[in-house]
């Protein structure tokens, strides 16, 4: 990684770290808790992001530094994947086993999930 | 104000600069430590090392009882910032889909599954590690 690029990596790391406080801190004043939706909606709505542009730079010939920087730093930033382990193992801890395997196994297959659709809006698109 | 610290400028600020810590130290892991055989290997230890210090942090911060303006900071620079910054789920989902996209279905489920068990037993490890620090507060007791 050049200079450049670990500028703009640490820039829109930065804005994705603090867009992700805010999105989870908006979700949590809003939705019940129980089963943690607001770091699996932070962390679906980046796995759409990053597939965007992903496909971006798959059919549409984008590439540089800022690209690089929107997926390592913003996407990479926004998204968590420490904190879904944490409120995982407190689910465990809690011995709130099904809502634990859910939480697991529900992030996985809907940020795949995403992903696959960002990329695949993109092919579309070509 | 207190209640709601995602709208505190401040807080907001602490959060933004841990993320760019912990995006540059992925940024780099991941340049030093590609795909291996076509498993991704960088982005799987930045997110076991991240889960384990996450949860190292957050449960010595929660051992040391109400939480101060101070320890508030400290969470949420380096948890939420920087460790949330360090690990990432938006690539890890773009890596599964893309072993899916080339038909290595076997590697990207193996991968899948490796990081969120070992994820898991990572974080958990930490939380034990972090339960098991006892505050300066102890350590700093009565001279006999």
């Amino acid at each position: 990684m050049t200079g450049v690029t670990l500028a703009l990596v640490a820039l829109l790391g930065g804005v994705g770290a603090a867009t992700r406080f805010v999105v989870d801190g908006l979700v949590r004043d809003r939705v019940a808790q129980g089963l943690p939706i607001a770091t699996a909606v932070v962390n679906v709505t980046g796995s759409l992001v990053i597939g965007l542009l992903a496909g971006a730079q798959l059919y549409h010939a984008v590439a540089g530094p800022w690209l690089t920087a929107a997926m390592t730093g913003f996407c990479g930033g926004y998204t968590t994947f420490s904190t879904a382990m944490v409120e995982t193992v407190r689910l465990l801890q809690a011995g709130e086993l099904r809502r634990a395997a859910l939480t697991a196994l529900g992030s996985v297959v809907l940020t795949v999930a995403a992903a696959a659709l960002g990329v695949g809006v993109m092919a579309y698109a070509a | 104000m207190s209640t709601r610290p995602h709208l505190h400028p401040g807080l907001v600020l602490a959060v933004a600069a841990g993320g760019a810590v912990g995006s540059v130290a992925r940024g780099l892991l991941g340049s030093a430590v590609g795909a291996v055989d076509g498993w991704p290997l960088g982005t799987m230890t930045a997110n076991l090392v991240g889960s384990f210090l996450l949860g190292l942090l957050l449960e010595a911060l929660l051992r040391r009882g109400p939480e101060t303006p101070r320890a508030r900071l400290v969470r949420l620079a380096l948890g939420t910032g920087t460790m949330g910054g360090f690990t990432t789920f938006s690539s890890l989902a773009l890596e599964i889909e893309r072993l899916l996209a080339d038909g290595s279905t076997g590697v990207a489920v193996g991968y899948a599954a490796a990081t969120v068990v070992l994820g898991l037993a990572s974080c958990a490890a930490g939380v034990v590690v972090g339960a098991r620090l006892r505050p300066r507060r102890a350590l700093r007791g009565p001279a006999s």
